[in-house]
């Protein structure tokens, strides 16, 4: 198994969200927009500033900073 | 009584078009009691039927965590409009579908607008719709609102529902055993003691508290602390459990059983995929360029300087029928009206008033137009993307950016379009820190000052200077705002959690609706504020006249001039027209009336309500270098910082000094002996940071949503302001400048 915070992923990799470390208000908007444990998402990339991150999960683009997907944590493909 | 319509939906799902569409022209903005998220209704009507229609704000759930799921969820609850309509964007099926079984869970009457079936038609995606609506147990109605497809359809199918006489029963899906059992517990003991059942379902009641809903559970400590508490408890143990078997918690287990139930109605063969889909879309394509490192920030800038020039320079035109307009009636008061005081309220309180109010219109329209333009085409989240690193630093968003531009990033805009742009900005302490520093910036009304003095003291260095000041005010305002944000105004920044959503054409009709209604509500709502403020200012610059003995010593000087002059020079005086040349004599004639008067002016001034608060207030400016004219200048900038510029004319007996020629005050001040280029460096700041005019003051408590917060920016920038021109003065001097 390949799991890793979503923050070390590259650009167009894929995976499967295994766990959500957030609780409380970022909790419940990460999962209010559908990042829930077992939702594949893709890296679409990141902000010039590397940035925060943009990702593609049930076929729209959600945008995430990194100390956000650092509670993220992703089986990657 | 007509029967009510609430469209709920997520942002981006077409709510607006929809709304649009059905209510046309016949629609009003106002705000949500107390609250400044704002409340579009309208009016239905076709043959059959009339419904108000109300626009909820635009959201993915309806917890209690953002001001807009608040309002929602009150608004679903304690007005119990007939039907919902649950707006779907058909090409992102899923997620949207989580609000839906929020709003079933909640017991109210859904119709759902599956709206973008063109977007989705594309993308190679088709919906069965029928069985969509059975497994929903509500009508599904097809549609592309932008187009007006499907309307009829969908206000057919909600006044069917209205209609229904039996309630429909309460979606109930199962969260999991452990969740299931605490939730039968606990509905149990809600019933047993009708505990916030007349206003929710009980149902409901237990899912938020164990959601830990904070509304909810304020609420039901209010009705009955024991039953509350006893809730609680089942909840604590519910809790432990799962955290001790699953490492979870409840709200999270209740979120993914609500994906999951929606998982099994799409694999139910509701949506089918003809392409794979993780493919590329244009949109897709479009973000490869445009979020480039390299090319992005550059389109960025691009497009911000663009929409700055679009917004101050395109509006050029329109600011100048409404000025030439106003001065048109300024000039037909001024020659029809009798002498006096009443001429001098309705020209310099009432026509200058309103004139400010809506001089600021064409400017609003062509910013509202513009942002709008880039919010619906979804390139603003593009920015708000890229630039958030930044502006987080100061503990903003990246959507700051766009009101810091408007209101002077680049110099020359203007703090009132720039504080309602904050308006993009979803989260609050974001938006609030954001609203008190973007009068920082420099607009346009503060550019005559500056160039005033640059011109006066630092002719040498102009371009550098003015680089110099935008400088400035940028580091002031991203600095003050760290300050905010780390001390009155602290908290976590909310999660950037924001979806990028597809590029789209916006229609033209929707833009304009947009630019007109929220131009009309800054007309409603600053007007009447701004008028009487503005009377106020009039009369402290007017009040009390010159006694009587002053008066009578500047008419017998104007007799003195006139006596001393021969007869046929002073007829010629009298009948001269616009156009004819004055002999030399009657020429020098009139410059000695003139100065007469304009020694008047100074002294009335001077006596008045406000030069005898400069004069009092020379005790405290003195430390910054600011003698009394400066600081009634400074007054009367506060009605709008032009009035700077002429104020300090009239304070040096130059008469009124039109902004755009102010070469000969800024000889004057260059050959005064209270000034030299340390005053003048330490006005400058002052002028940059101190309070807002009060149109911005206004816009500012509008759209904080509290008088507290516009008075807090007045005193605040004020203080500020003061303490920088001190610094500045006082070290500059002990240095020997």
């Amino acid at each position: 198994m390949n799991v890793r915070k979503m923050r070390q992923m590259l650009k167009n990799q894929s995976g499967t969200i295994s766990a959500i470390r957030a609780n409380g208000e970022l909790g419940r908007r990460i999962r209010d927009m559908g990042l829930v444990p077992g939702a594949s998402i893709t890296i679409r990339g990141h902000a010039p500033l590397k940035d925060p991150v943009a990702l593609r999960v049930m076929g729209f683009t959600l945008t995430l900073r990194n100390s956000e997907a650092d509670l993220i944590d992703v089986e990657v493909k | 009584m007509t029967a009510t319509i609430a469209l709920a939906g997520n942002p981006n799902a077409g709510k607006t078009s929809l709304f649009n569409v059905l209510t046309g022209a016949r629609q009003h903005v106002g705000n949500y009691p107390g609250v400044t998220v704002e409340k579009k209704e309208g009016i239905y009507i076709d043959q059959e039927r009339k419904f108000r229609i109300v626009d909820l704000p635009g959201t993915y759930s309806l917890t209690a965590y953002s001001m807009e799921e608040v309002v929602a969820r009150d608004y679903l609850v304690n007005e119990e409009p007939a039907v919902v309509i649950d707006i779907l964007d058909a090409s992102n099926l899923e997620r949207n579908l989580y609000l839906t079984v929020q709003l079933l869970e909640l017991g109210v009457r859904v119709c759902v607008a599956l709206n973008m079936m063109d977007v989705a038609k594309n993308r190679g995606i088709s919906i069965n719709v029928d069985k969509l609506s059975m497994l929903l147990g509500a009508p599904v109605i097809p549609m592309v609102a932008r187009s007006g497809i499907g309307k009829k359809e969908v206000m057919v199918a909600s006044g069917e529902v209205a209609d229904l006489s039996a309630v429909r029963p309460k979606l109930e899906i199962t969260y999991g055993e452990d969740i299931d059992q605490a939730l039968a517990e606990l509905t149990d003991l809600i019933k047993e003691h009708r505990f916030l059942t007349d206003t929710y379902p009980a149902l409901w009641i237990a899912l938020k508290y164990i959601e830990e809903d904070k509304q909810i559970k304020d609420l039901g400590k209010g009705a009955d602390p024991e039953v509350s508490a006893r809730l609680e408890k089942i909840v604590d143990r519910l809790s432990r459990h799962l955290q001790k078997t699953l490492n979870t918690y409840p709200e999270a287990l209740i979120a993914d059983h609500r994906y999951g139930y929606i998982k099994s109605i799409i694999r139910q063969g509701v949506v089918t995929y003809h392409h794979k889909q993780d493919r590329l879309y244009i949109s897709d394509k479009i973000d490869k360029v445009v979020t480039n490192r390299f090319a992005g920030p550059m389109i960025a800038a691009a497009t911000i300087f663009g929409l700055y020039q679009f917004v101050f320079v395109y509006s050029e035109v329109p600011v100048g029928w409404f000025e030439g307009f106003f001065g048109w009636i300024g000039g037909f008061a001024e020659t029809h009206l009798p002498e006096g005081l009443l001429k001098s309220l309705i020209i310099s309180g009432i026509i200058d008033g309103v004139g400010g109010v809506l001089g600021f219109v064409p400017l609003l329209m062509f910013m509202f137009f513009g942002i709008s333009l880039l919010e619906d085409s979804g390139y603003l989240a593009r920015v708000a993307f890229m630039l958030d690193r930044v502006f987080r630093i100061f503990g903003l968003h990246g959507s700051s950016v766009m009101a810091f531009i408007v209101s002077g990033g680049i110099a020359g805009g203007c703090a009132v379009p720039g504080v309602m742009a904050t308006r993009t900005l979803k989260s609050k302490r974001e938006r609030l820190a954001t609203l008190l520093t973007v009068p920082f910036m420099n607009c346009g009304a503060k550019l005559p000052v500056f160039a005033l003095l640059v011109a006066a003291f630092f002719s040498e260095n102009q371009a550098v200077f003015m680089f110099f000041i935008t400088l400035a005010a940028w580091v002031g305002a991203l600095l003050v705002a760290k300050l905010f944000r780390s001390t009155i105004i602290r908290g976590a920044s909310a999660p950037f959690v924001m979806e990028l959503p597809p590029y789209r054409v916006p229609t033209f009709r929707g833009l304009v609706i947009h630019t007109w209604e929220r131009t009309w509500q800054y007309i409603r709502k600053a007007g009447t504020v701004v008028l009487s403020i503005s009377i106020l200012l009039w009369a402290m610059m007017t009040f009390p006249g010159l006694p009587k003995s002053e008066e009578h010593g500047f008419d017998n000087a104007r007799k003195k001039i006139l006596a001393a002059t021969p007869l046929n020079t002073a007829s010629g005086l009298d009948s001269q027209k616009m156009g004819d040349d004055l002999s030399p004599q009657a020429e020098s004639v009139r410059k000695a009336l003139l100065r007469v008067d304009a020694q008047e002016a100074e002294a009335a001034l001077k006596h008045s309500v406000a030069g005898r608060m400069g004069i009092a207030l020379e005790k405290v400016s003195h430390w910054a270098g600011f003698d009394w004219r400066t600081n009634i200048a400074l007054v009367g900038g506060f009605a709008a910082k032009e009035i700077v510029v002429a104020t300090m004319g009239t304070a040096y007996s130059l008469g009124e000094v039109d902004p755009e020629e102010t070469m000969g005050l800024s000889k004057k001040l260059a050959n005064s002996p209270n000034w030299r280029p340390l005053v003048a460096l330490s006005l400058i700041f002052f002028v940059m940071f101190y309070t807002p005019c009060f149109v911005a003051v206004v816009c500012i408590s509008r759209e904080a949503g509290s008088w507290k917060w516009g008075a807090f920016s007045m005193i605040f920038n004020t203080l500020l302001a003061f303490m920088l021109a001190v610094l500045i003065f006082q070290i500059g001097s002990a240095l020997g400048f």
